[in-house]
């Protein structure tokens, strides 16, 4: 079982992502404990809404599609997909598909908004330097990710076999570098990228996805607030 | 029933004299901050005129407040589902330009220039971009008094195209009057109910709508939803901010910042009871032009013994009670009934109540060579400023109107040939008609003319001893240092 593996595979795949789990969980909570003033998605609207509603339509769109893809395909087992009767081909078609489209959807939002941020005065200077890294290093992910998908067009490298049971391995607590020996160079360069932008999250307006409004759903419309429960 | 206790405000529009000391004053107190520059808590509006932010009535264009669909309340913004699929942008959303661009002036220039052939200015530079601007195209009032007129006066969206021929026609005799605006911290509140966070919510106490600065996640409905657009976005700290109705100052029993200030003195602010249980029901009255009865019908009179065991059984402390029986809102709204509600129709149900403004039509009315005696019948010939008073404060209903106009009528002869010392001469019917006693004309006359500061405002404090350890924060509250509540638990939903 115990295969032999490089110092350098044990720090990327095994010292690496539990160190950015630790920040990005702890992270949050700190942020939320000590600054929940600065909690929020930032929103720019107020500034420019014309080249917002293009950008950020396609890029949340995408990215949201983008991320139900990334749970199919690396949370879900390949077993599953078989038991569901997606064989091989099926399977690489839809994601290769449905993956490249989201992918390109997200970019082309991203490009939009990169180029908001930086053209647009109002914005530039309503800007923090947070709000202009989160998205260069999204670029370089959603980048990363789609040249990535084109090399592997055809199929040949299968990551359901690989780098899905790795993460979930990391998932449970239960590494195993080895499984990323072989994976294609632009594949780890993706997720070296996704590690770096799961480290500054907390630290960047990125903390609004987790304040997905869920409870809204069955919220009832007027909210009242005593001021504190009276003691006696 | 369940009863709760409201702050309320009432302005008299006869005597607002439109000098923006209320707006200047509530700005230098709470929004003078980076990212607050174009927000204006307390504004002050010239009618008929295009308001802050432009055209804020226009309701198809910012789809604020409430709308019936089947006998169902809606939020004209758009259901849950809309709020979900627009989250990411919000098409809705008024931009800076609909208020305006802040500036500030580079006085520094004026110190430092070189010796030159010309004199220095002092350009104006945008607070936001810290860019100099070339030229100021919109601005805080930039319309007031009419200026600009007729061309802004006739985009006011109140104005639709049958009312516009007939005010251009009449345009050298036109009226205008003043509309100070503030959050009406409303019962049935439509920024409360699209804020996907649940960040807005109405004090148990008494009413007051907040924004909690720490749970505010930035969605901007709010900013939408609000039919008054008294919902504004931060810039700088990119979170929604709106009148907090000065509760340090309420906490204390002093009056907002704005009413202290009022140099007319138009400003009163006292408790009203409200049936909450019926709420929903009032907001959904069918028939607009009713809406204005249906919110009357909320408010107990707090003089009656059912309503203060009422009170009491919803553990409304006593000093609230006594507050609430000397209030001057209830007796404006309520007991004398010379006050409505801006855009009703909204279905907000709003809590700051105006007393219309006579001035127009008296001014119309001398044009016409009525005398003072002889105004009581003309008031229905002056068509155009009924109807478009009856726009803004009463769902159309212009009976509602003229009935408020010739209350406040009656009231000035029956003074007046009371202080003259011709009482006999005053025609008693008058009275009867609008449904007043001479006492009741009385009290209204001082509570409208020469109340007291502790007439105008009764604000019960509020006692901190209960659930604070005043000893222990002494020294500890202020500007930097505000200690956490041990015990809060703030309950939602
Ligand atoms: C379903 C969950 C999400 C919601 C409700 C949401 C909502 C928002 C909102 C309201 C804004 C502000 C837009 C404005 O300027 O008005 C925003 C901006 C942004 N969001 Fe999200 N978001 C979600 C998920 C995500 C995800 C998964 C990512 C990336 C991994 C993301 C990245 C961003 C970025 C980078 C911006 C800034 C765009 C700009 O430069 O203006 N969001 N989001
Ligand atoms: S007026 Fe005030 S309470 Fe009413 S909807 Fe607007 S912000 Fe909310
Ligand atoms: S301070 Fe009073 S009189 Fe002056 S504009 Fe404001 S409300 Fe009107």
């Amino acid at each position: 079982m115990l295969a032999y593996v490089s110092k350098l595979d044990f720090l990327l795949w095994v010292a690496l992502p539990y160190a950015v789990i630790t920040i990005f969980i702890l992270g949050h909570i700190y942020r939320y404990l000590t600054d929940g003033f600065s909690w929020t998605s930032k929103s720019s609207e107020l500034l420019e809404k014309n080249m917002l509603r293009i950008g950020s339509m396609a890029f949340h769109y995408g990215i949201l599609m983008v991320l139900i893809g990334h749970f199919i395909g690396l949370i879900i087992p390949k077993s599953w997909h078989e038991a569901f009767g997606l064989n091989d081909h099926l399977y690489h078609l839809i994601a290769v598909v449905g993956g490249l489209l989201s992918g390109l959807f997200a970019l082309f939002g991203l490009i939009v908004l990169t180029y908001r941020r930086f053209s647009v005065k109002r914005v530039l200077a309503a800007s923090s330097l947070g709000d202009k890294v989160v998205l260069g290093v999204l670029l370089l992910v959603v980048i990363l990710g789609l040249l990535a998908t084109l090399s592997n067009i055809g199929g040949q490298f299968d990551y359901r076999t690989t780098i899905a049971p790795w993460l979930r391995g990391i998932l449970t607590l239960r590494p195993d570098p080895t499984l990323m020996q072989d994976v294609p160079v632009l594949f780890k360069l993706h997720i070296l990228a996704v590690m770096l932008l799961l480290a500054i999250w907390p630290f960047t307006r990125l903390v609004h996805v987790l304040s997905v409004p869920i409870a809204f759903i069955w919220r009832t419309p007027i909210i009242f607030r005593q001021r504190c429960p009276e003691r006696d | 029933m369940a009863l709760k206790a409201q702050l309320s405000m009432v302005i008299n529009l006869d005597k607002c004299i439109g000098c923006h000391t209320c707006s200047i004053t509530c700005k230098n107190t709470w929004t003078n901050r980076e990212g607050t520059e174009y927000m204006w808590w307390n504004n002050v509006e010239t009618k008929p005129g295009i308001g802050y932010p432009k055209r804020w009535e226009d309701q198809n264009k910012y789809r604020g407040g409430w709308k019936l669909e089947n006998g169902q309340l809606k939020l004209r913004l758009g259901g849950k589902l809309f709020e979900y699929i627009n989250i990411f942008h919000n098409p809705y959303l008024p931009t800076i330009d609909d208020y305006y661009e802040p500036w500030d002036y580079d006085y520094e220039n004026l110190f430092k220039a070189k010796e030159s052939k010309f004199q220095p200015v002092a350009r104006p530079k945008s607070a936001i971009t810290g860019e100099y601007m070339d030229k100021i195209q919109w601005g805080p009032n930039w319309e007031d008094d009419l200026a600009g007129s007729p061309e802004y006066m006739l985009k006011d969206p109140n104005i639709d195209s049958e009312l516009e021929k007939e005010i251009t026609l009449e345009f050298e005799k036109t009226f205008f009057y003043y509309l100070p605006r503030l959050c009406n911290h409303c019962l049935n509140a439509a920024c409360m109910a699209a804020c996907p966070s649940g960040a807005i919510y109405k004090r148990e106490e008494d009413g007051i709508v907040l924004v909690d600065q720490e749970v505010c996640r930035g969605w901007r409905f709010c900013i939408s939803s609000c039919p008054y657009k008294k919902v504004y976005f931060n810039w700088h700290t990119q979170k929604a901010e709106k009148c907090i109705f000065c509760y340090p100052r309420i906490e204390a029993g002093l009056p907002t910042v704005c009413s202290e200030t009022c140099v007319g003195r138009i400003r009163y602010i006292g408790v009203i009871f409200y049936d909450i249980d019926k709420v929903k029901e009032a907001a959904s009255e069918p028939d607009e032009a009713k809406l204005v009865e249906a919110q009357l019908k909320l408010f107990y009179d707090p003089n009656d013994e059912a309503t203060v065991k009422e009170a009491e059984k919803a553990g409304i402390r006593y000093d609230w009670i006594e507050a609430a029986k000397r209030s001057p809102t209830y007796k404006l709204i309520k007991e004398f009934g010379v006050a409505l509600p801006l855009h009703p129709e909204y279905r907000t149900l709003p809590m700051v109540w105006y007393v219309p403004p006579l001035s127009p039509i008296l001014q119309t009315m001398t044009k016409h060579g009525y005398s003072e005696y002889e105004i009581f019948p003309a008031i229905d010939e002056m068509r155009i400023p009924i109807k478009y008073l009856a726009k803004m404060f009463a769902g159309g209903n212009e009976q509602l109107v003229r009935n408020i106009l010739k209350k406040l009528l009656v009231m000035r002869m029956y003074m007046r040939a009371k202080q003259l010392g011709r009482e006999d001469k005053f025609n008693q019917n008058l009275l009867k008609e609008v449904g007043l006693t001479p006492q009741m004309v009385e009290e209204m006359y001082r509570l409208l003319a020469v109340a007291k500061y502790n007439e105008r405002f009764v604000i019960p404090t509020t006692t901190k001893e209960k659930y604070e350890n005043v000893y222990r924060e002494q020294g500890l509250t202020g500007y930097d240092y505000i200690p956490p509540c041990d015990f809060c638990n703030p309950q939602q939903g």
